[in-house]
């Protein structure tokens, strides 16, 4: 089988303008995979389909990024001034800084491709959206691949993000109600405490938080 | 946030299922198949639009036996998803053991001792063939033949399951594989009493072949019903003795070569009718296979430890990184896919389920078909709804 790189040229060869990345995986596996760029992705599957001959879909997934606070340790030289003995100075002094600073998180799809016809495989390929919250549109790949139907369903349903050229997308496990994504790393499970009048001052508290709790139940928005 | 509206959306393209249009004068009948169906294998339900006997539309819903596996397992340890994985397609646990252990083998990197991979394909071999009988028992009972190719099928699953229960202590849920190798040994007694086993199985792949494969009813029935192209499948993800009834020559036993399996001599039959009665008989086929396979690791298996000495169970924590490690499991390729952040639980931990994506090409194959023969058309895609739902 070509090794990534070798994809990566020929993707880029053949489709003008796309930009693909690739993605080290430090697993013993060696899967390492191809980050695509949302706007040529549906011209790049139609691409690795057709000639190189990735010809099955075998598994597509969701994963969650969140938005992560990332300590860092900056080494800073500012002017400092010092009273030594009445005299005063100014000195130039590097001190160490801990910074924070918060990685905005995204939302990713994973597909895993294979070729029934050469029998070769797996190609990774994956997809970011722009943020978590607002801008999750990413292109389907069902048009190209059909089994991703039920499981770009499936990803909307759990993890939110939409499939903008998807066919049916419905929620596929949840009903239609439903308003959360479960499998989003910041999904708070409903609470589900049974509400019980009684004179118990500590239950009491409990069944009250809950009712306040009850309207915001799974929504988020 | 645009959601298309299946009723309105105009479908279009090769690999998409075609709009059928009402043709005769009465009303269009829609009828909900299921939850809770006597033809339904379990919480399955299909909204089927009928134009008199005729099949116009078919839309599967899921999602009744929902319980977001993959969210439990996220939340504890590698190990202790292993039981939880039995449940997924609760009629070959071993197979999903297999799979989990696989896909965690290729993250970290383990070795499995030879013993254990012996042991694995003899396993998994035969929970292929009670999978494979017991499918074709269901296939052959929602044609209405209630019970007796079933309970001929399930007295053959008896066994298996007895062998099953002697080495892990459980006839379904076994929690018997783990990361570097299985959990217990073999006996000699036990290898004995599966060499017993095994050599009764060709008598009762006999049997069936004697009963069915000519039976004037299930060829009136089956044949040319619920054809599936070749090139479709490919496209739709379809896999395992579905896939193969098609025509394709996929098997991942051959093509990865996982475990030990390329040391083993066996065929891969192919269907070329590509409807329903070549589902049953690639079923049937592949069980002879599984017995050829069975016969020769039962021949072969070295003595040695069964787990890997380095293997550590307690602390387990794999360095960051992901893979992805599938299986021919018998129902179709069953794929984890796996992303350690290298803390004690996987950050990711995905399931590809064979039953759910089999689904997919449901609709195609039901579309202009009789109702009497969606429910054939269901029961020849073997599918669990604890693997469909998870």
């Amino acid at each position: 089988m070509k090794t990534v790189e070798e994809i990566k040229a020929a993707i880029e060869a053949a489709v003008p303008g796309a930009a693909v990345e690739i993605v080290p995986n430090p697993s013993p596996c060696g899967q390492h995979s191809l980050r695509l760029e949302p706007d040529h992705a549906v011209a790049v599957a139609t691409f690795l389909r057709d000639e190189l001959l990735f010809d099955y879909l075998s598994n597509a997934t969701g994963v969650d990024w969140p938005d992560k606070e990332v300590t860092e340790r900056v080494k800073v030289t500012r002017a400092v001034t010092k009273t030594v003995d009445g005299v005063e100075s100014t000195a130039d002094e590097t001190v160490e800084e801990t910074r924070k600073r918060v990685q905005p998180g995204c939302l990713e799809a994973v597909y895993h491709l294979y070729s029934v016809a050469l029998k070769q495989g797996p190609l990774t390929i994956r997809m970011r959206t722009v943020n978590r919250t607002d801008q999750v549109e990413l292109p389907s790949l069902t048009p190209v691949w059909r089994s991703a139907e039920f499981q770009e369903r499936e990803i909307f349903d759990l993890f939110g993000i939409v499939f903008t050229g998807h066919p049916d997308l419905r929620r596929l496990l949840m009903w239609d109600g439903f308003k959360d994504h479960p499998m989003r790393r910041d999904y708070v499970e409903p609470d589900d405490f049974e509400y019980e009048p009684t004179a118990h001052d500590e239950v009491l508290a409990r069944a009250q938080a809950h009712k306040d709790r009850e309207q915001g139940v799974g929504n988020r928005e | 946030m645009a959601v298309a509206d299946n009723k309105t959306e105009k479908r279009q393209g090769w690999n998409r299922p075609p709009v059928m249009e009402p043709d005769g004068e009465g009303e269009l009948l829609e009828v909900a198949m299921g939850p809770h169906h006597p033809s339904t294998h379990g919480v399955f339900r299909m909204d089927v639009a009928l134009d008199g006997e005729r099949v116009i539309r078919l839309k599967p819903v899921f999602g009744y036996l929902h319980r977001n596996h993959e969210k439990l397992a996220e939340g504890m340890s590698y190990l202790g998803s292993m039981p939880f994985t039995d449940r997924l397609d609760y009629i070959c646990p071993l197979t999903n053991n297999w799979a989990y252990a696989l896909a965690v083998e290729k993250l970290t990197g383990q070795e499995v001792p030879e013993r254990a991979e012996y042991l694995r394909v003899i396993l998994g071999e035969l929970t292929r063939f009670q999978n494979h009988a017991s499918s074709i028992g269901f296939l052959i009972q929602e044609m209405g033949a209630s019970g007796t190719p079933l309970m001929y099928a399930f007295r053959e699953r008896e066994r298996i399951l007895d062998l099953f229960e002697a080495l892990t202590g459980a006839r379904m849920m076994v929690n018997y594989m783990r990361f570097g190798g299985c959990r217990v040994d073999a006996s000699a007694t036990w290898l004995d009493a599966a060499r017993k086993v095994v050599a009764g199985l060709p008598g009762f792949a006999d049997e069936m072949d004697r009963l069915l494969s000519t039976n004037e009813i299930l060829m009136a029935r089956t044949q040319g019903v619920g054809i599936l192209r070749p090139e479709l499948a490919v496209n739709a993800g379809v896999t395992g003795p579905m896939l193969r009834a098609s025509g394709v020559n996929y098997d991942i036993r051959k093509v990865d070569g996982y475990g030990i399996y390329n040391r083993f001599n066996f065929r891969v039959p192919l269907g070329d009718h590509w409807d329903v009665y070549d589902r049953y008989m690639i079923r049937l086929l592949e069980m002879r296979e599984s017995i050829k396979i069975l016969e020769q690791a039962l021949k072969d298996i070295p003595p040695g430890p069964v787990m890997d000495p380095k293997a550590k169970l307690r602390g387990f924590r794999p360095k960051p990184g992901e893979a992805y490690g599938r299986i021919e499991a018998p129902k179709g390729e069953l794929g984890f896919y796996l992303i350690s952040d290298g803390g004690p639980n996987p950050y990711r931990y995905r399931i590809r389920p064979p039953s759910l994506i089999n689904l997919t090409v449901l609709e195609d194959m039901a579309l202009g078909e009789n109702v009497a023969d969606v429910v054939l058309i269901f029961g020849s895609v073997d599918i669990v709804l604890g693997e469909v739902d998870r």
